[in-house]
C-alpha cells in the first residue's frame, strides 16, 4: 500500500515556490512593492551607519532649512537633519511590529489549527468566544493598558501580538477546516500519528502560504496601529526618531515646513503600501483569492 | 425567526458582558491600580490611603465588579479621578458631538461607497476600477493621521476654507460645530469608504457573474433595471456585516481623527483620559465605544435576517 502523504512538498527550492516566484516576477506592482519593501528593511537595519547627520543633535542655527544638497529632506524646528531621522525613523516601528506579528502568527496559527483540528462543540463555543473577543475595537484596549503600565516596546509587542492574534485564529481555522477531511489527515490518524504530530508535520505545512499572506496584512495593520500610537505620544519615547511622532511633532510646524511632515509621512505610507503590494501579488501567485478577504 | 434574533440579543449581550470582564480585569490584572496609576511619583504615604478609601480599593476585587457593573448596566459610569465629576456629565455633550461626526461621515460615505463599488465591478480592470480600487487602497494604507493631517495643509492652510482645528467647547451647539466638523467627517468618511467600496465592488463582481444576472440579461430587462434592482440588493447582503466589522476599526480612527482636529468628542477625551491616568474615565469611554460597536453588529445582523431569507431557514 502506497502510504498517502501530504500534497504540499514543504522545502523551500521545491517546484512549487519556484513556480509562486515564477509568478510572482510577472507581477509589476508586486515586484515595486518587494523593492520598497526591501529598501525600507535595509534602512532599518543599517540606516543608523547610513545617516549622513547625528538626528538627535539639535542646531538653533539651522531651523527649518528648505531641503537642500546638504540637508536632503530639510531640517526640522530644532535644526535637526530630517533625512537622518528619516532614514532610522521606521526602526522602532519595525522592530516592534515584526516581533508582534511573529507573536500574532504564531499564537494564532496554534489556537486556529487547534480549533479546526478539534471541531465539534469545543470549538463553536470557543470561536463564539473568539468571535466576542473580535468585536472589541483594539485601541481602546492598548490605549487602556498604556494606561496602566506606561508605553514600552515589550508592552508594544505583547498586546499587539495578543489582539492581532485573534484575527488570525478565524482565518488559520477557516484553512484547517479546509484540509481535516482530507485523505491524507485521516491516513495520518489511522498510523496512529499523535495530534501535535499532525498538526505541525500535516496541518501546518498546507496552511503555510495561507499564513504568510495573513502575516504581511497583520503586519500592515500592526504597522497603521503602532504609527497611530506613535503619533498620539504612546509609541517611542523621544528624542528617538519615529515617523507617527515625526508627523505629531512637525505638525503644528505644516505652513512653515510642509516637508518635515512630507517626508516621514511618505517614509511610512510607502512602507504599508509596499507590504500590500507585496502580499496582493503573493497571495495570487499562489492562487489565493485575496479579493474576498474582509479587510 | 424570533428565537433568531433572541439569539443575536443573547450573544450582543455576551460581548457587551465580555467587554465589561475584560476592561475591569484588564486593570486588576496587570500591576498597578487605579490609584497609583494616577498619582504616579505621589503613590505614597497618606495620598494613595486616601485615593484608595475613596475609591473603595480595599474591598475584593469582585464585589468591586459587582458594584461596577451594575452601575455601567444602570447607566452609571461612576465618577472621574482628575475631573472629580461624573463620567456621565462629562461624556454627555461630547458623545453627541461624536455621534454628529460619526453618521455624517456615514451618511455620505455608505452611499458614495456602494456607489463607487457599483462602478468599479461593472468597469472592471478598466480605466474606472483602476482609479477607484487604487484610490481605495491609498486611502485605507494611508494612516488617518496623514490623510487628516493632508487635508489639513490643502483645505484650512492653503485655501483657507475650513479651520485647522476646532476651538468650540464641547457644550457649544451642534450647529456652531458646522465649519469645524466638515474636515473631520471628510476625512473619516474617506476612509469609510474605501472599506466598503472593496466589499462592494467583489460581492458585486460575483453576483453580476450569477445565473439569474444571466437569464436576467437574457430577457431583455434594462441593464440599470439589472444593476440597481436585482445584483445589488443580493450583491449587499454579504456587504452588510463587513460594513459593520469595519465600524471596528473606524472607531479607533475616530479616536485619531479627533485628536488631529482637537474635535470636542469623546475620542479626544480618552486621549485626554490616559494622559491624565484618569483609569475609570478611559474605562468607562472603551465601554461606551464597544457597546457602539455591539449595536452596530447586533443591527447588521438583524438586517441581515430582515433582508435574506436564507439565512432564517438554516441551522
Amino acid at each position: 500500500m502506497t502510504a498517502i502523504t501530504a500534497p504540499v512538498a514543504t522545502h523551500p527550492n521545491s517546484p512549487r515556490w519556484q513556480q509562486a516566484w515564477q509568478n510572482m516576477r510577472r507581477s509589476t506592482s508586486g515586484m515595486i512593492g518587494l523593492a520598497v519593501l526591501l529598501l525600507h528593511l535595509v534602512a532599518a537595519a543599517i540606516g543608523q551607519w547610513l545617516a549622513p547627520h547625528d538626528w538627535t543633535l539639535q542646531n538653533g542655527y539651522i531651523m527649518f532649512q528648505t531641503p537642500s544638497t546638504e540637508y536632503w529632506f530639510g531640517t526640522d524646528n530644532l535644526g535637526r537633519d530630517l533625512f537622518s531621522r528619516t532614514l532610522i525613523g521606521g526602526k522602532e516601528a519595525i522592530t516592534i511590529t515584526l516581533l508582534g506579528t511573529l507573536l500574532a502568527m504564531v499564537w494564532g496559527s496554534l489556537a486556529g489549527i487547534t480549533l479546526g483540528f478539534i471541531g465539534g462543540k469545543t470549538d463553536e463555543w470557543l470561536m463564539r468566544f473568539v468571535d466576542a473577543l473580535l468585536a472589541i475595537p483594539w485601541l481602546l484596549f492598548l490605549l487602556l493598558i498604556i494606561a496602566l503600565v506606561g508605553q514600552s516596546g515589550l508592552t508594544l509587542v505583547l498586546t499587539l501580538g495578543f489582539f492581532y492574534g485573534i484575527a488570525v485564529i478565524r482565518v488559520v481555522r477557516g484553512a484547517t477546516l479546509e484540509y481535516v477531511p482530507k485523505d491524507f489527515v485521516l491516513a495520518a490518524k489511522t498510523r496512529g500519528e499523535s495530534k501535535f504530530t499532525i498538526v505541525t508535520k500535516e496541518l501546518l505545512p498546507n496552511v503555510l502560504d495561507a499564513l504568510l499572506v495573513e502575516a504581511a496584512m497583520r503586519w500592515a495593520w500592526m504597522l497603521l496601529a503602532f504609527s497611530s500610537l506613535s503619533f498620539l505620544g504612546f509609541g517611542v519615547v523621544p528624542p528617538t526618531p519615529d515617523w507617527g511622532l515625526m508627523i505629531a511633532d512637525n505638525r503644528g510646524m505644516i505652513s512653515i515646513a510642509p516637508w518635515a511632515v512630507l517626508f516621514p509621512a511618505l517614509a511610512l505610507s510607502s512602507l504599508i503600501i509596499s507590504i500590500n503590494l507585496t502580499a496582493d501579488a503573493f497571495a495570487k501567485a499562489i492562487g489565493l483569492d485575496r479579493a474576498k478577504a474582509p479587510v | 425567526m424570533i428565537k433568531l434574533i433572541l439569539q443575536r440579543l443573547a450573544l450582543a449581550f455576551l460581548t457587551l458582558a465580555t467587554v465589561c470582564v475584560l476592561v475591569f480585569g484588564v486593570t486588576e490584572a496587570l500591576p498597578g491600580d487605579v490609584c497609583t496609576a494616577f498619582l504616579g511619583r505621589d503613590a505614597q504615604g497618606t495620598r494613595l490611603e486616601n485615593c484608595r478609601q475613596q475609591r473603595n480599593l480595599d474591598q475584593p476585587a469582585l464585589q468591586r465588579f459587582a458594584t461596577w457593573s451594575a452601575g455601567v448596566f444602570q447607566g452609571d459610569l461612576g465618577t472621574s479621578l482628575k475631573r472629580d465629576k461624573p463620567i456621565n456629565d462629562l461624556v454627555a455633550n461630547r458623545m453627541r458631538n461624536t455621534a454628529a461626526l460619526g453618521l455624517g461621515a456615514a451618511l455620505i460615505g455608505i452611499p458614495m461607497a456602494i456607489l463607487l463599488g457599483v462602478l468599479a465591478a461593472l468597469r472592471r480592470d478598466r480605466t474606472p476600477d483602476m482609479v477607484i480600487s487604487g484610490g481605495s487602497i491609498f486611502a485605507m494604507t494611508i494612516p488617518e493621521f496623514v490623510t487628516a493631517t493632508l487635508l489639513i495643509y490643502i483645505f484650512a492652510i492653503q485655501l483657507q476654507w475650513f479651520p485647522a482645528i476646532t476651538t468650540v467647547r464641547h457644550s457649544a451647539p451642534l450647529s456652531e460645530l458646522i465649519p469645524n466638523i466638515i474636515l473631520p467627517m471628510v476625512t473619516l468618511a474617506l476612509v469609510m469608504m474605501a472599506h466598503i467600496l472593496r466589499m462592494v465592488r467583489s460581492s458585486m463582481i460575483d453576483v453580476m457573474a450569477s445565473d439569474f444576472v444571466q437569464m436576467a440579461r437574457l430577457k431583455g430587462v434594462p441593464y440599470w433595471r439589472i444593476v440597481f434592482i436585482h445584483a445589488l440588493p443580493s450583491a449587499m447582503l454579504p456587504a452588510i456585516n463587513i460594513i459593520a466589522l469595519t465600524i471596528a476599526w473606524l472607531l479607533g480612527g475616530v479616536v485619531i481623527i479627533e485628536q488631529v482636529f482637537n474635535y470636542p468628542g469623546i475620542g479626544t477625551l480618552m486621549i485626554r483620559a490616559i494622559y491624565d491616568r484618569d483609569l475609570p474615565l478611559v474605562q468607562a469611554i472603551a465601554l461606551i465605544l464597544a457597546a457602539v460597536y455591539v449595536l452596530c453588529n447586533l443591527l447588521a445582523d438583524l438586517a441581515s435576517l430582515a433582508l435574506n431569507p436564507r439565512l432564517r431557514s438554516a441551522r
